[in-house]
């Protein structure tokens, strides 16, 4: 597993401990996650308006910046900010191999040169968006849109939002992040996400090849059988099996993997009659999830999606305010 | 240093119903559905609810990401979702709310009221209507006047009991 740089403090929280940047779901308060999933639950009432757009942001630019190819991440961050009443410029650039750190760096002066106010940010390389935080004026505010096999913190948030929304708990969970753990900046967000809120019970379930050796240091157990992993799971969070970062040998092939690790109902039985079925998407049908799962009445995952363009209001609302305590007026 | 004065928040909410009942006959609003904005406003518009015996459920309003001072001073931190269970389209609205002042919370509610469609009429009923209006809005049905001093609140407690106080800040604090 990788191990970025450590950060410093004061990056992600202005002094008084709003956010400023949301960079990682890591060192948080349990307390900031909670209102982050508050302040989405009142966002996600804005899609029962007519018109389906709240004024917060009138004015505000938000840049998606996206170095890696995404079309759901995109797609929601850009609806999110629509509905906060932002402008939204879409800015595909394509890695360079060579002087990157060079390139970015311009890349960032130029837009901040056009006043934008927000910036986000999918990068392959692992500390992405911290760098372009150091790196941006005072004003700006940047969110981790993913980077590498970092964190992906917006994710993490909307799949705790689905949870809490499910469950309406987290104390006493017993969860399943299932799949390929080892280039999975997802699984780390959410065991973070998790512990902070609570969860003591969480499993992470792959092939030996797929999970890091370090992995029980960030507070779970690792299994490599599944029926034995999911026994009893309130949750399970199936990871997508990223094909194109399958250089090594780390798996004999898409069959066997199905068969060892792929959800089906028949493995289902092991896990509790509730049992929620979550995928961050996009899903590879037959290689880590059968159909019927996916589609069956247990997954959630389209609705993962909806509550991603609430998560990502709150967030983006959340970091774009003035470090300053509101007063009503009436 | 706070003094404090206590007003009647029962007596303000019979003349606030009174009021309502009058307005609604004169102009021949029929069937309306009521709106409270929270918190303070949800609370009276409860109990307005009740007495004036309306039969669509009652919605409630958290005006937060409407206001238009959220650039100066953020928001509110613990924002609620709003509701309105029925259809604001071609409806009579009466919104409630527990004091004007400014008049911007009000601005907000309209605004939102009118992104989940738009009503056929709306009044607004407040428990107090205080001065140091902002904006060109007035109620149309009041339980109360008050002209306090600069610097003094209005605030409501509540939902069971209702409390009204006064607090007023010397301006030396």
């Amino acid at each position: 597993m990788i191990h970025p740089p450590a950060l410093p403090h004061g990056l992600q929280l202005t002094a008084d401990g709003r956010l400023r940047h949301f960079l990682t779901v890591e060192g948080l308060s349990r307390e900031l996650l909670t209102r982050i999933m508050d302040t989405a639950e009142s966002f996600a009432s804005v899609t029962e308006q007519s018109v389906k757009k709240v004024p917060l942001l009138r004015g505000k630019t938000v840049v998606n910046l996206f170095f890696e190819t995404s079309t759901r991440t995109r797609t929601t961050f850009e609806l999110a900010a629509k509905r906060l009443s932002a402008d939204v410029l879409n800015i595909n650039v394509a890695t360079s191999a060579t002087s990157k750190g060079e390139s970015l760096l311009d890349t960032i002066r130029n837009l901040e040169a056009m006043h934008v106010d927000m910036f986000v940010v999918r990068h392959d390389e692992s500390g992405a968006a911290h760098f372009i935080a150091r790196q941006v004026a005072p004003h700006i505010s940047v969110i981790n849109a993913g980077d590498g096999w970092h964190a992906h913190p917006t994710q993490a948030m909307l799949d705790m939002f689905t949870i809490r929304r499910l469950k309406q708990r987290f104390e006493g969970l017993k969860v399943a992040i299932v799949g390929d753990i080892f280039h999975s900046r997802v699984a780390r967000s959410d065991i973070h996400a998790l512990r902070i809120l609570g969860v003591r019970d969480i499993r992470v379930v792959a092939p030996r090849t797929l999970l890091p050796t370090d992995i029980a240091t960030l507070g779970v157990t690792p299994y490599c059988d599944l029926d034995e992993g999911i026994r009893d799971t309130d949750v399970i969070i199936m990871l997508r099996l990223q094909k194109e970062r399958m250089s090594g040998a780390f798996i004999p092939s898409l069959h066997e993997y199905f068969s060892r690790f792929g959800l089906t109902d028949s493995r289902l039985v092991h896990a509790r009659p509730d049992v929620i079925i979550m995928h961050p998407g996009p899903i590879n049908r037959g290689v880590e999830i059968d159909s019927a799962v996916a589609d069956g009445s247990r997954s959630v995952i389209l609705q993962q999606v909806s509550h991603g363009i609430a998560v990502r209001m709150a967030v983006m609302s959340m970091a774009m305010q003035p470090a300053i305590t509101p007063e009503k007026t009436t | 240093m706070l003094s404090e004065t206590c007003l009647d928040p029962d007596r303000l909410l019979d003349r606030l119903e009174a009021d309502l009942r009058d307005t609604l006959r004169e102009r021949g609003l029929d069937d309306p559905a009521m709106i409270g904005i929270h918190t303070g406003g949800g609370w009276i518009a409860q109990r307005l609810h009740q007495r004036l015996g309306l039969t669509d459920p009652l919605g409630l309003l958290d005006i937060s990401f409407y206001r238009d001072d959220f650039s100066q001073i953020g928001m509110h931190p613990e924002v609620k979702p709003s509701h309105l269970p029925f259809r604001v389209e071609g409806r009579n609205i009466v919104l409630i709310d527990d004091v004007i002042h400014t008049g911007r919370t009000i601005r907000a509610a309209l605004n939102e009221i009118f992104d989940y469609g738009r009503p056929a009429h709306i009044i607004l009923g407040v428990l107090i209507d205080r001065d140091g209006r902002q904006i060109p809005l007035q109620p149309d049905c009041r339980g109360g006047q008050l002209t306090p001093g600069t610097g003094q609140r209005v605030n409501l407690g509540g939902p069971d009991p209702l409390t009204l106080t006064l607090t007023g800040i010397p301006p030396s604090s």
